[in-house]
């Protein structure tokens, strides 16, 4: 990257208490997200994505979770170390939100035209008939037909696509410098789902707004990501570009989430299913998280491997002793 | 040609839908409309669409869960529609279904011995001594630990739980399973190895499958043949390899390639596909596709096509193919 940054996170470990005991849902995670980028977080149920979103958006819950230890930099500033008034006036500002279930992050007692007018009510000085004016320019701007007519229409009014253009509108109302969609186009059907994402790859153009994009489905990672990062029970395992990742996945999970993948554009062949399930955040072991279920794994995979850049492409780094040439002996 | 296993021919299905305050305005949804096919014994056949396309309602209207207003189904030559009670029990021992969530369709208050064991004893097969045997097997061929009989649904992850709700429909050896959607609530990880078991069980077996899925992907590596369903009708069906490498229909073709591929290089023929489904209250005039269809013509919104064998096994509703099916029947541009 060039310029400086849109987001750094550096280092964010996160926990929640269960039984009284503290555990890190995720460790150290560390990236960097540029203007104009998009950064993929993938990974499966319970690897965290969703955590390392809440946790960036200061959107922990309290009563059982905390953010332990990492900064969270926006601006020079350190999001982590915000009171909830500053988080308040930042996020929807400069840093917003895009949810998997439109309907529950939607007002369902009042019109949509209402909510992304109060979006921009909120973190600017515009009049009540200035931000009505913005509101409708922004529902015509996410394509949601004839928006002057369904301004005043309720949430229950729009179908999953149409509320998730909603969203989209009220994230982008007040221009943010950085987006997080947490799957939002997994509970829309293909047909829309290609529709949405469209949508955002010609928002992020023309913006120029950076994306944190969450998703458990490699499919939409290939086409949508600029970058992605690959976790696994809470870390970052690998990342890379789009490109190098899928021509050259190296982290042993990376390599087995590919061919574990029905794939619509071949003919099947075996699929090779990943033995096991991810270990309990109560039970994580010591050294690699990903060992149990891993061909490869050697006697040092019992110590935690460091996120490591291959020799051939720096930007590319895997957290793997075997694969980064330093597993000992037995590799 | 011999008999296929199973038969479902013309199937028809309307809801009437009550709502406005207190119920008032009434309205009809077409579920189904002219739902036609057959699958061979051994044979996956998949069912694919988006939301509310009607292919859970062929599914159950299979099993007679819900009854067609019209259309028959036949398994192994028996109309499943006019058998009496006890024949249909006998029935439904030979042909079960598997949910896509096994939570919400395993009793959270019952050991997993005993909800496999239920139906063995409902239908009468062995004693108990023999059914706890059968239980056991039944857990060890779909890959879980024998201690599991005891356990109860909220101790398993959602992958086991499916295995579970397999084991259970594995439990008085049907011959057809419905599969509704069985992998779409896993991990890839985990689906992978639902898929892998089934086929497995497909094989040792000799199981058919009627495959009902979203994921174009899954079906692509289950099933033999697919028929793709729209606004409830059958808009294409045929070999797998046909129809995803050369979809015929304009729908299968957005479909395929909505459908994301794990490859970058693949992202640059995402074709875009401009409004959304219709309402199955008032699905549109004519072909319920062409007001979001590229290639729609003027009498595509007046006249529902026919439908066209392009080849012996591979067949199209849609007027850019039409009917006179010869050789050179057209292509589309």
């Amino acid at each position: 990257m060039s310029s400086a940054p849109a987001l750094v996170v550096d280092r964010l470990t996160t926990e929640f208490r269960i039984d009284g005991r503290w555990h890190a849902a995720i460790r150290e995670v560390s990236f960097a997200v540029g203007r104009h980028e998009t950064l993929a977080l993938v990974g499966e149920s319970g690897c965290g994505k969703s955590i390392t979103a809440l946790s960036i958006m200061g959107l922990v819950p309290r009563a059982n979770g905390r953010i332990a230890s990492g900064r969270v930099l926006l601006d020079g500033r350190d999001l982590v170390q915000l009171d909830e008034r500053e988080l308040e006036a930042t996020r929807g500002g400069a840093i917003a939100m895009i949810f998997q279930e439109p309907m529950t992050s939607l007002n369902p007692v009042l019109p949509i035209g209402f909510q992304v007018a109060e979006t921009l009510r909120y973190h600017t000085s515009l009049s009540k008939a200035q931000a009505r004016a913005q509101a409708l320019a922004l529902l015509e701007h996410v394509k949601i037909p004839s928006a002057a007519q369904r301004f005043d229409d309720y949430p229950h009014h729009f179908s999953g696509g149409m509320r998730q253009r909603v969203m989209i509108a009220m994230a982008l109302a007040c221009k943010p410098q950085i987006v997080l969609a947490d799957e939002p186009t997994t509970a829309l059907d293909v047909t829309i789902q290609a529709q949405v994402l469209a949508l955002l790859a010609e928002l992020k153009a023309e913006t120029g707004m950076a994306l944190i994009f969450i998703t458990h489905n490699l499919g939409v990672v290939a086409s949508i990501a600029d970058r992605v990062a690959v976790m696994y029970a809470g870390d970052i395992v690998e990342t890379a570009s789009v490109e190098a990742l899928f021509a050259h996945p190296t982290h042993p999970y990376t390599e087995a989430l590919l061919s574990s993948i029905p794939r619509v554009d071949r003919d099947a062949g075996a699929l090779k299913p990943i033995a096991g399930q991810v270990p309990p955040i109560t039970a994580m072991p010591a050294g690699c998280r990903y060992a149990d279920r891993c061909p490869l794994r050697v006697e040092r995979c019992a110590t935690m491997p460091p996120l490591v850049a291959l020799s051939g492409n720096r930007e590319h780094e895997v957290r793997c002793w075997v694969r980064t040439g330093d597993g000992g002996a037995a590799s | 040609m011999t008999t296929p296993l199973l038969e479902v021919r013309k199937l028809a299905k309307t809801f009437p839908v009550r709502h406005g305050f207190m119920g008032g305005r009434t309205g009809t949804v077409h579920a189904l409309c002219d739902i036609s096919f057959s699958v061979a014994a051994g044979e996956a056949f998949g069912l694919v669409g988006e939301s509310g396309c009607g292919k859970s309602t062929t599914g159950r209207a299979i099993l007679r869960l819900i009854e067609p207003d019209a259309g028959t189904v036949l398994f192994k030559a028996q109309d499943v529609y006019r058998a009496d009670p006890r024949r249909l029990r006998a029935l439904r021992r030979e042909m079960q279904i598997v949910f896509q969530d096994p939570y919400s369709s395993l009793n959270p208050r019952r050991t997993i011995g005993q909800t496999l064991s239920e139906p063995m004893r409902v239908h009468g097969l062995g004693s108990p001594r023999e059914i706890r045997s059968r239980v056991r097997a039944l857990l060890a061929e779909v890959g879980m630990p024998v201690d599991a009989a005891e356990k109860y649904p909220h101790e398993f992850s959602g992958g086991q739980r499916q295995r579970i709700g397999i084991a259970r429909a594995l439990a008085l050896e049907p011959e057809l399973i419905v599969a509704d959607e069985p992998v779409s609530a896993l991990d890839v990880s985990i689906q992978a190895q639902i898929l892998v078991l089934l086929r497995g069980l497909q094989r040792s077996r000799n199981l058919s499958f009627v495959f009902i899925s979203h994921d174009l992907g899954v079906v692509r590596h289950f099933c033999r043949t697919v028929a793709v369903m729209y606004l409830g009708r059958i808009v294409e069906r045929g070999p797998v390899p046909a129809i995803f490498d050369a979809p015929l229909h304009p729908y299968t073709r957005a479909l395929r390639s909505a459908s994301p591929v794990p490859d970058p290089k693949a992202k640059v023929i995402m074709m875009k596909l401009e409004g959304e489904v219709a309402s199955a209250m008032a699905p549109p005039a004519g072909c319920h596709f062409h007001p979001r269809c590229p290639q729609a013509m003027p009498i595509c919104s007046e006249v529902y096509p026919g439908w066209t064998q392009v080849t012996p096994d591979h067949g199209v509703a849609c007027h850019l193919y039409p009917s006179p099916a010869s050789e050179d029947a057209p292509r589309a541009q």
